[in-house]
């Protein structure tokens, strides 16, 4: 692969790791839907761009999948829940912005250090590749559980799918039913989110998931 | 010999011209923010207008006022000046330029600030001491962004020398990189602070409690006003010909060009400048001014970036 092909696929997938660390900056539900959006666009950019230097063009269209489902279903869908709870404007009291941000860079720096012995004799390409995708698929898990608001939750479940994507776009020869079954298997558990969140505020008139854990019965 | 005239040469053009143009890009950039929010906006020279009524003007100064108050302004206009004397502008062929590099730079900066600080605690006005905590608080967080940008940038090019970085870009052996990207805005967010800009504060009052480069200088008058003034153009310059220097070394001549490269350097220098000061009043008429509190995220952030952008050198090709 030529350095030119190398460097941009280096930068788009350095873009999608650093919407992963938008989503942990942003503390309002729209900027967070913006950022994730943003993120699916990078990802999709970068599925494009593998396509396109590994001339594999099954990886368009994972590109195109990702563009349809995760840079516009997806953000409407979750907008129109967001909207219709009428939690636009919640700033959420989560762990403080800057531990978070401490936190994720060392979730990447643990995922560099992780990656790099395993893959010595891998090319540069794969070994960053997945270095990458390792980071942005921690700093999802960091997302979910360091948010008290479900609907930023199922956000971070949405990039952490993203990191798996990146991670099987860069590996040359995955096959396409692998990403098809990720892509979908998260649409099912996305409408199953749909449905749980609307049940959650029925029953508890609130999405904070520290509130709801007082109905656990545990603390009497 | 003759090279060695031609560097000292360069480099009193070079003092010069900073020193010239720092007011013009301050004017211009407010220029073009008031044009963005239709009004007519003062005439771009209007700071050169500014800065020699201040000099003529006599110097009021408080009953307590010590000698460090009266000499702040002369230490701190020096520091900056030096600083964007060593910045490369439009040749990279400097008589200072294997002396100085930039953690001297950061270095200059820094003591800038500490004189600008203490000056305005001297009075011992409330307003003066908010402003110096809430100056070192921030310089807190972007120095050490500013360093790791430094050490990402001298671990790619193997210098902290900007003359031979300018070279080094310029020679297009370094690629699209990761790391450069996230320098780049890593410095971009601590040039942003830094020049006390909208987000961090807002250059065009003194009328607002969350004030901070305003608050510190409130009690300076006449000529010291102006060199305090002065100082913080040459800062905006400063760091705008830091970031060309960097991450756009186009059309900067080099040691051995003659006079013709020289005067397309400087044509290309103000060419960045003007679209440099265009670009930062754009953004600053966008986005509001954030809270005090938020500017702890907003330059951890620009840390952060710095950061990663050095780990992700191990992971690259080739270092």
């Amino acid at each position: 692969m030529s350095n030119l092909a190398y460097d941009a696929a280096h930068l788009l997938g350095a873009l999608v790791l650093m919407m992963s660390f938008a989503l942990l900056y942003q503390r309002r539900l729209s900027a967070l839907l913006n950022a994730f959006t943003l993120q699916a666009v990078a990802l999709a950019a970068a599925a494009a761009w593998q396509g396109y230097a590994q001339h594999s063009h099954h990886l368009f269209i994972t590109a195109v999948l990702t563009l349809v489902l995760k840079a516009v279903v997806m953000p409407v869908a979750l907008r129109r829940i967001v909207v219709k709870l009428n939690i636009e404007r919640t700033i959420e009291p989560a762990l403080s912005i800057g531990l978070t941000m401490v936190a994720g860079v060392s979730l990447v720096t643990l995922s560099i250090l992780l990656v790099m012995p395993v893959t010595e004799d891998a090319t540069a390409l794969t070994r960053e590749d997945l270095a990458l995708s390792l980071s942005v698929v921690l700093l999802g898990l960091l997302m979910m559980i360091s948010r008290r608001n479900a609907v930023s939750q199922v956000v971070g479940f949405m990039s952490i799918e993203n990191g798996l994507i990146l991670a099987a776009i860069g590996v040359a020869g995955m096959p396409m039913i692998v990403e098809m079954s990720i892509a979908f298997s998260v649409m099912v558990a996305f409408i199953v989110f749909g449905i749980f969140l609307f049940h959650i505020r029925e029953r508890f008139d609130t999405l904070d998931v520290q509130k709801i854990e007082s109905f656990r019965g545990e603390s009497q | 010999m003759k090279a060695l005239l031609l560097s000292v040469l360069w480099q009193v053009v070079q003092m010069a011209l900073v020193l010239a143009l720092a007011p013009l890009l301050t004017g211009w950039v407010r220029w073009v923010k008031s044009r963005l929010q239709a009004r007519c906006g003062a005439s771009p020279l209007q700071p050169y207008r500014d800065i020699l009524r201040l000099l003529r003007k006599d110097v009021v100064l408080a009953h307590n006022a010590s000698w460090l108050f009266r000499a702040s302004p002369y230490m701190i206009f020096t520091a900056i000046w030096v600083a964007a004397g060593l910045v490369p502008a439009f040749t990279s062929h400097l008589a200072l330029a294997p002396s100085a590099d930039l953690i001297a730079l950061v270095a200059l900066l820094g003591s800038a600030r500490f004189f600008l600080a203490l000056a305005g605690m001297d009075v011992g006005t409330s307003f003066g001491g908010i402003g110096s905590s809430r100056e070192m608080m921030i310089a807190a967080f972007a120095e050490p962004a500013m360093m790791m940008m430094v050490f990402s940038v001298a671990i790619l090019v193997g210098t902290t020398s900007l003359a031979e970085i300018a070279d080094f870009m310029v020679s297009g052996t370094v690629g699209l990189r990761v790391s450069l990207a996230l320098a780049l805005m890593a410095l971009v967010m601590v040039a942003i602070a830094e020049n006390a800009r909208i987000p961090i504060d807002n250059p065009s009052t003194h009328l607002e409690l969350t004030m901070v480069h305003e608050a510190m200088v409130l009690e300076y008058s006449g000529r010291h006003l102006a060199l305090v003034e002065g100082a913080a153009m040459l800062k905006l310059l400063l760091y705008m010909a830091l970031i060309a220097c960097i991450f756009a070394p186009w059309g900067m001549a080099h040691p051995g060009d003659g006079l013709g490269p020289a005067l397309w350097g400087l044509v290309t220098f103000a060419g960045k400048m003007a679209l440099g000061g265009a670009a930062l009043a754009v953004f600053e008429t966008s986005i509001a001014k954030m809270r005090v509190f938020r500017v702890g995220d907003f330059l951890g952030g620009a840390l952060l970036l710095a950061t990663l952008g050095a780990i992700f050198l191990f992971v690259s090709r080739g270092v």
